[in-house]
């Protein structure tokens, strides 16, 4: 079949589940892809052809498995979640030669599951970005426009899954970084509950914020990626105890929206927006009323605050995390160090690239003392402040919904040097990271003026994925499907 | 208030950084603005609200605490295997004492 890197994943894991397919026709058809639009987008910072070709003959060779649900299905892994034996860089000079010698909870899981590991995406160094520029390795081009960023920080796991190199990929989430690129290049993505999914193996950025989570090309897709993922997991503190549903048995269980309230916070749909955004949500939103969604409006009166609390709380958990960058025990070392101070300063100072830098400044500035009250207290009660208003806002809606990002892809270099207006392009995904709450960015088609794509994200209570993605794949069916990114048309 | 460079090296001293003149007059500006548009946070009333540095637990148990048992760790060969400079044992770092 010469088109089946144009199938979705479940479609493709049913053919390799009823032996129609062989797990090694597969991997040949996404290495296909990437050698034909790689040189064009840029996604992955490293492919693991031979390791993926190798895996996949010995699937093969033993035969479809029932119990394995992603028997022979090829993803790709944003390249800030530990692989055995495929390097795991981060996107930054400090990382460039590490190669980590376990698998992180969810890509051991996967395995587990018979999924088959093609490559590592790029992404904004150290996941701080949203735009995927800031990475060390040069930037990842939309598919959609090959002028214009893919998002970020996951823009390779997003773009990736665009082209159709994957059937699906990891992301991770600190601030929006899967939700705003899977908006930009027009696919789903979504972020769990904080403690859904096991951070073990995922180089820590915010560890109060940081999430993995599935991108693909539908919400059934992320369903069948998320019920292998989630769970939880003794290496990692904060992973929740809590049972993980079927959610693909879930999402199959919603024909409609019957019954469904859908609540529109005031705030996501004003000011800030570009009209063509809000039109395409808006549109969305209608088409869920005639499922059967009853819509609601609500207020999340502290969101005007959102964007200076994240951004406080983000930088000082990265300012302790990206401590352990040393140069002693891996990673880049400046060969002209002399003392150990030297070695310190000098391999931080030439593996890290400006965003980098600039975050671990701002997040030591505002934990020093003096300034903590100030920002650091000052922020977790707006955090607290923040997570009553979901509370409140659930106690009348089922979900909420409002444009993923406030605009579409912008061009590549656009904001790269003006850091507070790249910051403001989350306003929307943030609140969730510090709620903790689960959001998923649903295509829900094409601004009318950039023909970019347009994503409604819908965002639910503590552990509602099960909601969220039965409500995105009842909306996507009745919504036209987009056609393929016109960037990569010709490849 | 006003981010001077020297301001900038000495934080960065702290998170052991170093940066030249023009990165420390660059990073001045731009975390100035960045630290101005934070300063919003002032007009929020937050008397009484109790700060919320994690949301792990919230909305259900962790699972913290596991049974203290001895399990296999992870091999000396293999944790070596990144370092950029070590004896076969050790880490090697540059004369300390």
């Amino acid at each position: 079949m010469s088109d089946l890197h144009l199938l979705n994943l479940t479609q493709v894991r049913d053919l390799l589940a009823r032996g129609e397919i062989k797990a090694q026709e597969a991997v040949a058809a996404c290495l296909g892809r990437i050698h034909d639009t790689e040189p064009k987008i840029s996604a992955l910072l490293s492919v693991q052809g031979e390791q993926a070709l190798d895996a996949a003959k010995s699937l093969d060779a033993a035969g479809p498995d029932t119990d394995k649900p992603l028997w022979g299905v090829p993803i790709v892994v944003k390249d800030a979640i530990c692989a055995k034996h495929a390097p795991t860089t981060c996107a930054s000079r400090i990382l460039e030669n590490f190669v980590p010698f376990y698998d992180a909870c969810a890509v051991a899981r996967l395995r587990a599951a018979g999924a088959i590991i093609l490559g590592k995406s790029n992404m904004d160094e150290f996941a701080m970005g949203s735009s995927t520029e800031n990475s060390a390795f040069g930037p990842t081009a939309n598919p959609w426009d090959l002028s214009r960023v893919p998002g970020g920080s996951s823009g390779g796991s997003a773009a990736s899954v665009a082209a159709r190199q994957c059937y699906g990929a990891l992301g991770t989430d600190t601030g929006g970084s899967i939700r705003q690129p899977a908006s930009f290049c027009g696919v789903v993505g979504l972020k769990p509950t904080y403690g859904r999914v096991s951070r073990f193996g995922l180089v820590a950025y915010g560890s109060s914020l940081d999430q993995i989570g599935p991108m693909a090309r539908t919400p059934l897709d992320c369903a069948a990626l998320l019920s292998v993922i989630a769970g939880h997991d003794p290496a990692d503190s904060t992973s929740a105890a809590v049972p993980a549903p079927d959610y693909e048995a879930a999402v199959a269980a919603r024909a409609d929206l019957t019954g469904l309230r859908l609540g529109l916070p005031e705030q996501f749909w004003g000011e800030g927006v570009d009209p063509e955004v809000r039109d395409a949500c808006r549109a969305a939103v209608d088409a869920a009323e005639k499922l059967g969604a009853k819509v609601v409006d609500v207020s999340l009166p502290h969101t005007p605050y959102a964007v200076a609390a994240y951004y406080i709380v983000a930088m000082a958990e990265a300012s302790s995390n990206l401590a352990r960058f040393d140069g002693v025990r891996y990673g880049y070392r400046d060969p002209s160090a002399g003392d150990l101070a030297g070695l310190y300063e000098k391999s931080r100072g030439a593996g890290f690239g400006d965003e980098v830098k600039r975050r671990i400044v701002l997040g030591t500035y505002v934990l020093s003392a003096g300034y903590y009250d100030a920002y650091y207290r000052k922020a977790a009660q707006a955090r607290e402040l923040l997570r009553r208003d979901f509370t409140a806002a659930f106690e009348r809606c089922d979900l909420l919904c409002g444009p993923a990002a406030p605009f579409t892809a912008f061009g590549l270099g656009e904001k790269k040097d003006d850091p507070l207006q790249m910051y403001l392009s989350d306003i929307f995904t943030i609140s969730l990271n510090l709620a903790g709450l689960p959001g998923l960015s649903l295509p829900v088609g094409l601004g009318r003026d950039s023909r970019l794509p347009v994503g409604l994200q819908l965002f639910g209570p503590a552990f509602g994925e099960d909601v969220i993605l039965g409500a995105a794949e009842a909306l996507s069916q009745a919504l036209p499907s987009l056609p393929l990114p016109r960037g990569i048309a010709a490849a | 208030m006003k981010i001077t460079p020297e301001r900038v090296a000495a934080v960065a001293k702290l998170a052991r950084l170093t940066f030249t003149a023009e990165e420390l007059t660059r990073f001045a500006a731009q975390i100035g603005d960045i630290l101005a548009y934070m300063d919003m946070l002032n007009s929020l009333d937050t008397t009484g609200v109790e700060p919320l540095y994690s949301p792990a637990g919230l909305a259900g148990p962790t699972g913290a605490t596991r049974p203290d048992q001895a399990r296999q760790a992870n091999s000396r060969s293999e944790t070596l295997a990144n370092a950029p400079a070590t004896d076969g044992e050790f880490f090697l770092v540059p004369r300390v004492v």
